[in-house]
């Protein structure tokens, strides 16, 4: 399972860095969508906010969502779940492999939007380096959460406009949960129930995709 | 089997009557500062019908999502419960929603609040319907079973949230009055009796439309079979 996992994440790793839609399409679009919300916040706003938390969350929830989708379109150009079925790879290993690919796309676009945020939104440094553990947390969590969705949706009329109404509920609590511990960590506060919710959702999603991933694929 | 099958709807009717009966006339109103006079009686209808929301229905939904999935178990019938029982769900959810905010305005002072316990059960709102528009969305019908059997058990998650959600945070929304982990009731006399009635009524309630959901899913898988085979004999009939 454990091979079939890395053969998997470097598959799609290889894809990102060979097609480099991540560097060129997911990221500008992510630092648009941060200076987007700067440009709402007003330039008074802006820089003194405590509103850069939530806007962090929400721009990698759209990048996430974009992420998905090219996960999972990968695994459905011409001939792609053949191979797989052909190969007989183990689908726990497929859904771990496609999870840690996307978790290090993921913890790469949140290091840039951050960065963003730091500059933008003048959020404190000292305070965002404290809260990066959790960042990581979360996005693993909307990894193998946005994995799951992805497969669940995929093949189907209209994956586009279905995945966010499927995702966006079971993101939620992590959202809320990323939010309230990066502005902790930023501002002080109560830390370990957030981080429960976030240990909790991805130990979760992680077990239902290895016990339930393969019934996707065959559907 | 068919004898209870009849006794279910009279059942339902006769408990439901019951909790309106004791809940308006025989329990009392509120004598405590926080307790609100009449408003006490939406004890007999907020709990129990969450109840039937957030557990009874999830519950069958969950564990025939679960039984579909076994291969051993598999069958239509496993899908069409989970189906079933899913939009029922959707029914009580909103329910709760809506009789949560007529009890919290007066006692809270708001319609809605941010609150662990509110907003937790409207996301859980969220993914009923987002189930329902998975439903809709795939044409293959074992596909579409198979993609709503693990969505499902995914959504299945969110229920523990909700249960815990009073006691991980501070929340505006009481915390368990009968089922709490000190094992004391804090509920006396009719009232508690009252309170069990509606639980007993609204349960009944959910298995009453249940039943007739699924019959009503029979019913349009076969005539939406029928339709499909005089498509096929009018089109053979054109090539013959």
């Amino acid at each position: 399972m454990i091979r079939t996992a890395l053969l998997v994440a470097r598959k799609d790793l290889l894809i990102e860095a060979r097609s480099r839609v991540l560097l060129w399409q997911v990221l500008p679009f992510g630092l648009l969508s941060l200076l987007l919300c700067g440009l709402a916040l007003g330039p008074a706003q802006a820089g003194k906010s405590s509103a850069a938390p939530g806007l962090f969350y929400l721009v990698m929830l759209f990048v996430t969502l974009l992420m998905i989708n090219r996960s999972q379109g990968v695994e459905h150009a011409a001939g792609t779940r053949e191979s797989v079925a052909v190969l007989g790879l183990d689908p726990a290993g497929v859904f771990l492999g496609k999870t840690l690919a996307l978790t290090v796309e993921l913890w790469l676009t949140g290091a840039v939007i951050v960065g963003g945020a730091v500059l933008t939104l003048h959020t404190a440094f000292a305070g965002t380096v404290a809260a990066l553990p959790s960042i990581a947390v979360a996005l693993g969590a909307m990894a193998a959460a946005g994995t799951m969705y992805g497969a669940l949706t995929a093949g189907i009329d209209g994956p586009a406009t279905l995945l966010p109404v499927l995702t966006l509920p079971a993101f939620a609590p992590l959202l809320v949960a990323g939010e309230r511990s990066f502005s902790s960590a930023l501002h002080g506060g109560a830390l370990w129930e957030w981080w429960v919710i976030m240990l909790v959702a991805l130990v979760g999603y992680l077990a239902i995709g290895v016990l339930l991933y393969g019934v996707l694929e065959d559907s | 089997m068919k004898l209870l099958q009849r006794a279910l709807g009279p059942a339902t009717l006769v408990t439901l009557l019951g909790t309106f009966i004791m809940g308006m006339w025989v329990t009392p109103k509120a004598t405590m500062l926080d307790g609100g006079g009449d408003l006490v009686r939406m004890l007999y209808v907020h709990p129990a019908v969450a109840w039937v929301a957030l557990y009874v229905s999830f519950g069958t939904t969950t564990v025939a999502s679960a039984l579909y999935l076994w291969r051993r178990t598999r069958s239509v019938v496993m899908d069409r419960i989970a189906y079933c029982a899913m939009e029922v769900s959707a029914l009580f959810i909103f329910l709760t929603l809506v009789t949560g905010s007529i009890w919290g305005r007066p006692a809270w002072g708001v319609w809605w609040a941010w609150d662990a316990r509110l907003t937790s059960t409207a996301i859980l709102g969220v993914f009923v319907l987002g189930y329902l528009a998975l439903r809709r969305a795939n044409g293959d019908p074992e596909a579409r079973a198979r993609r709503s059997a693990v969505f499902g058990i995914l959504i299945a998650l969110d229920i523990p949230i909700i249960h815990f959600a009073v006691v991980w945070w501070k929340t505006l929304h009481q915390s368990a009055t009968v089922l709490n982990s000190t094992g004391n009731v804090l509920v006396h006399g009719s009232m508690l009796w009252t309170l069990l009635l509606s639980f007993v009524a609204f349960t009944l309630l959910f298995v009453w439309l249940l039943r007739f959901r699924y019959r009503l899913e029979v019913m349009r898988e076969t005539s939406q079979q029928s339709r499909r085979d005089v498509a096929v004999a009018a089109r053979q009939r054109e090539g013959a």
